[in-house]
This record gives C-alpha cells, sequence and structure tokens, in this order.
C-alpha cells in the first residue's frame, strides 16, 4: 500500500463563504450590505473545509458540504486529551 | 473538531480514545486550526486561542436546527442530543410537534386554533 502524502502544513479551506450574488446595487445607494456569515438557527449552516483524522481512513479533507442529505452533529470542544 | 492538529487527533485517539471506546471514536476529527470555523460557528474564544463547547444539529436540508454552547468547565449530555435528534427526525417526519422533554412514543401536538388552550387535556408530563 502507498504510503499517504502529507506534509507538516496542510491548508483546508476554513469557512466558505457562499458565491457572491450579483445583483448590482440600485443607483444611488450609497451603503453596500456586506453579509456577514454566522451560524444561526433555522438558517442554512455555513459551510467549510477542515483537516481531519478519520480512524481507520487516515488524513483526510472534509467538506460539511459533503455530507448533505444526512443529520449532522458538529461537536467544537476545547482541546484534545480534554473530556468533552 | 477543535483547534488541535490532525496529528494530535490521531494520537488522542490511539492513545486515549480507542482505550474508552471499542474500536476508537467513529467519527471524523476536524481540526480548526486558527479558529476561522469556531468563529463563524460563535464559539472561538480568541482570547485563550480555543473552541469553546459549541454543539450544533444540521438537518439533511442543510438547516442548522439546534445549537448548545457552553463555557469548558461544564460537559455536555450526549442523551440530551439524541434526544433532540430523535424530536427533530420526528417532525421533518410528521409535521407535528413535541412538547418540552419528549421522547419517541410520547404525546406528541398538532399546533392550530383548535389546539389553543387544549395543551393541558392531551399532555400530561
Amino acid at each position: 500500500m502507498a504510503e499517504m502524502k502529507d506534509g507538516c502544513v496542510k491548508p483546508a479551506r476554513g469557512p466558505m463563504m457562499p458565491k457572491p450574488s450579483v445583483d448590482v446595487p440600485k443607483e444611488g445607494s450609497q451603503v453596500k450590505e456586506v453579509e456577514r456569515m454566522h451560524a444561526q438557527v433555522g438558517k442554512e449552516a455555513p459551510d467549510f473545509e477542515a483537516n481531519a483524522f478519520i480512524s481507520g481512513v487516515g488524513f483526510k479533507p472534509v467538506k460539511l458540504s459533503d455530507y448533505k442529505g444526512k443529520w449532522i452533529v458538529i461537536c467544537f470542544y476545547p482541546g484534545d486529551f480534554t473530556f468533552v | 473538531m477543535s483547534t488541535d492538529s490532525r496529528f494530535v487527533h490521531k494520537i488522542w485517539q490511539e492513545e486515549e480514545l480507542s482505550k474508552m471506546v471499542d474500536g476508537g471514536v467513529p467519527f471524523p476529527m476536524l481540526s480548526d486550526a486558527g479558529g476561522m470555523i469556531g468563529e463563524v460557528y460563535g464559539v472561538y474564544d480568541a482570547a485563550a486561542g480555543v473552541d469553546i463547547r459549541g454543539r450544533f444539529i444540521i438537518d439533511p436540508d442543510f438547516v442548522i436546527r439546534a445549537m448548545e454552547v457552553l463555557t469548558p468547565e461544564v460537559g455536555r449530555n450526549p442523551k440530551e442530543l439524541i434526544r433532540q435528534v430523535k424530536a427533530f427526525q420526528h417532525v421533518k417526519e410528521t409535521g407535528e410537534v413535541t412538547p418540552s422533554g419528549w421522547e419517541p412514543g410520547d404525546v406528541t401536538l398538532k399546533p392550530g386554533p383548535a389546539l389553543v388552550g387544549k395543551v393541558w387535556e392531551i399532555w400530561k408530563p
């Protein structure tokens, strides 16, 4: 089996902004609304890609939207080797 | 997901978690180095440089249904997480709503004008 290539530094895409809308601001409109991406109940989950370790698989980048169509639980915790 | 690297995740899995859970934790262990994902989800503590305890349930349509965020001193209750997932699944399948503490098999409610003032007749916790 070929050794998996994985260097010390491997950038993942992190939060992935939705494609900017092509709406042209109305004439005379001074304020351009900047939509800030954040998690909110009842709203679409902000997508992201992160480097991951998966037991039995190894190192692999994981994108949240790869799991679209399933029930997903994301669990954040302060650090490995502590309780969660 | 934590701000630890994927390498630290591997060692934690192999050295500790696999001794607590047969075969190790079966879920992907994600690295949020830099906290950018935690920032978007409202759980990144920039002063400490870590993601605090945040838990999110996302449905198959990619909509966030629930979130729970705790400061780090108190651990979570997986039973309550599973209860909430089951309740959201039931709601999605049936269109009914589930009163507090609902467990599968318990009475559900059908929201509408007929229910107003009648919850006490149907739901007896």
